[in-house]
């Protein structure tokens, strides 16, 4: 059992003289602080990534709390973030309602929709629960490309939008202002999130993923808990579809096929299960591997894209907070080598 | 009601009448009755495939029951769903260990502490106020019984890499930690060595006489159910055998005759 405790080093360990508690701190605060610094050091297009990547952070945070901490697997998650941005897309297109309350309002429709197709599917386990999600992401942009729908959704034209500008007169450029009002809504969901997942709801999540009998015989209603935390996961989703939409300011069925949502499973599994910063490596791996990819071959991006994920798998079979917890076992255990076990 | 409470004497905590359970044309339990007396230890033998485990799985609400009634302080157990077991009172612990594997010690026996709180999805998602006392109390309330059976070191461990005995305690903490009026306990003896049931024997005690919780003790350990049973329920092949105070249920002689087998 030596693999199980040196991936989870005990919470006292020091390292460098702080406990581990005190660097995820630290390194907390300096990804916030470069976070915050980054519209100010890059533009244009490296901003238009770093700000994707934020989005999609929010994204896959909304599939780890299912899959990863839940135990739900969804290969349908591109249609909650179609729903979210086509929310978002719509309201601006055809009332006055400004764009930052569009946001809420994709995040609760996505939430009802997302408990909605939760309630039946929890009569699914394991790949059934799959393949019905599956069936859900390659109808959406078919349902999203549907004549009668045209007027809302413009058919297979999809809709343009106009990216917000800075308000109160910031100085601010408008991708700079979109950039912090997207960092805002993920600073506030990885809270929440945080809240939901370390609490009473969280250590429920994680008992049904483990042994769903022992979470009921616990008194946990496995049926009211799944079904909401599909709501919750596809709220995520859905807020940073809509987000996703103000910063694309397009949409369009055909960005939502079937290949977005393998995307978000690759990043959560990529970046790790059940850990809120994997959320973050897997948005900065499914936003920039694929670009690195073209550029080291036009001709076969997807082939170097497939190697790269191969290599990721192989040498971090747990994602990459999965490999940072065993690197600071042991670096724990080098630097400052406590009372052996 | 039953004839005894209406005659004014105490309705015993848990009343099984009547209960028999079917698995297609298998009889696992046939026509089971027997009551569990408030603060009593009530022992449940028999050989393997008696029916001892389906009756636990029965209260837990995991199994149908066919025919019978089951009522826990006068309300019927059959019409409640599975996750409304642990609310009412009733914990327990599995023959083969049922734990969350990845989860610590620590949070495993939070997790027993579920159905004492109540903070939903909206109350924890905002951190409201009464989230963090019920949590801190939870907390403090888990630390006491980690305390208690020996695990206070343990409880950063994650629970799938302790030993099996290690792990029934970790149940058992987990199961006491939903407050219960009634503990189901499912061969906690199993894989224990001889000091260690006597220690386990003082724990059941305790966990009677300082807790006021009542007893339900499957368990293969013949000493262990004889010495620490105040009556003891004796199943064979999903029937009720024998029911009586151990000295009783010892000398019956279906008893002898289930366990020794021999002549009818």
């Amino acid at each position: 059992m030596a693999t199980l405790d040196s991936s989870r080093p005990a919470a006292g360990a020091l390292f460098a003289g702080l406990s581990l508690r005190r660097w995820k701190l630290i390194g907390l605060a300096a990804t916030l602080a470069t976070a915050c610094a980054l519209p100010f050091l890059v533009s244009g297009y490296q901003l238009l990534l770093a700000n994707q990547v934020v989005v999609y952070a929010i994204a896959l945070l909304g599939l780890n709390i299912l899959t990863g901490y839940n135990g739900q697997f969804s290969l349908g998650h591109g249609a909650f973030y179609a729903i979210g941005a086509y929310t978002t897309a719509i309201l601006l297109d055809k009332t006055g309602i400004p764009y930052w309350a569009t946001i809420p309002l994709a995040g609760g429709l996505c939430l009802v929709a997302g408990f909605l197709f939760g309630l039946p599917a929890l009569r699914l386990e394991g790949h059934y629960l799959a393949l019905a999600t599956f069936a859900l992401a390659i109808a959406t942009p078919q349902l999203l490309k549907y004549k009668r729908f045209d007027f809302l959704t413009g058919g297979v034209q999809g809709i343009v939008i106009t990216a917000p500008d800075a308000p109160f007169g910031l100085p601010l450029r408008g991708d700079q202002w979109l950039y912090f009002f997207c960092l805002a809504w993920t600073v506030l969901l990885f809270v929440i999130g945080w809240n939901l997942l370390r609490g009473r709801t969280g250590r429920a999540l994680v008992a049904i993923r483990d042994h769903p009998i022992a979470a009921a015989t616990m008194g946990i209603d496995n049926a009211l808990y799944k079904s909401v935390t599909f709501g919750v996961s596809a709220m995520y989703t859905g807020i940073a579809g809509a987000l996703g939409a103000l910063l694309a300011q397009f949409v369009s069925p055909d960005s939502f096929d079937f290949f977005l949502s393998v995307r978000f499973l690759v990043g959560i599994v990529v970046g790790g299960l059940a850990s809120m910063a994997g959320a973050f490596f897997g948005a900065i791996f499914i936003e920039f591997v694929p670009n690195i990819a073209d550029q080291i071959s036009k001709a076969a991006p997807q082939a170097i894209y497939g190697a790269v994920l191969i290599a990721f798998i192989f040498f971090m079979p747990t994602g990459v907070v999965g490999m940072l917890r065993i690197l600071g076992a042991r670096l724990g255990r080098f630097v400052a080598p406590g009372p052996g076990r | 009601m039953n004839a005894a409470a209406a005659k004014g004497a105490p309705a015993p905590l848990l009343d099984i009448d009547g209960l028999s359970v079917r698995f297609g044309g298998i009889v696992a339990l046939e026509d089971v009755s027997f009551r569990v007396e408030s603060g009593t230890i009530c022992g449940l033998i028999g050989p393997n495939g008696a029916g001892k485990t389906t009756l636990f799985n029965v209260l837990s609400r995991l199994y149908r029951a066919d025919r019978g009634t089951i009522l826990f302080e006068g309300r019927s157990l059959l019409d409640q769903p599975r996750h409304a077991i642990a609310p009412l009172g009733i914990g327990r612990t599995f023959q083969n260990l049922a734990l969350f594997r990845t989860m610590t010690v620590r949070d495993n026996v939070m997790i027993g502490g579920h159905c004492r709180a109540r903070g939903g999805f909206l109350a924890n998602a905002l951190r409201l106020p009464f989230v963090g006392r019920e949590e801190h109390a939870l907390g403090a309330r888990t630390e006491r019984l980690l305390e208690t059976l020996g695990l206070s070191e343990l409880a950063e461990a994650p629970v799938g890499a302790l030993s099996f005995g290690t792990q029934k305690r970790v149940e058992l903490a987990r199961a006491l930690a939903s407050a219960p009026k009634l503990l189901l306990l499912d061969e906690p003896a199993g894989g224990l060595n001889h000091e260690e049931v006597d220690e386990l024997r003082e724990l059941i005690r305790s966990i009677r006489d300082r807790l006021g919780v009542t007893v339900l003790l499957v368990e293969h350990h013949m000493n262990l159910v004889m010495k620490v049973s105040d009556r003891v329920v004796a199943l064979d092949f999903g029937r009720k055998i024998a029911a009586g105070t151990p000295q009783e249920v010892q000398s019956d002689r279906e008893v002898i005759r289930a366990y020794l087998g021999g002549p009818l």
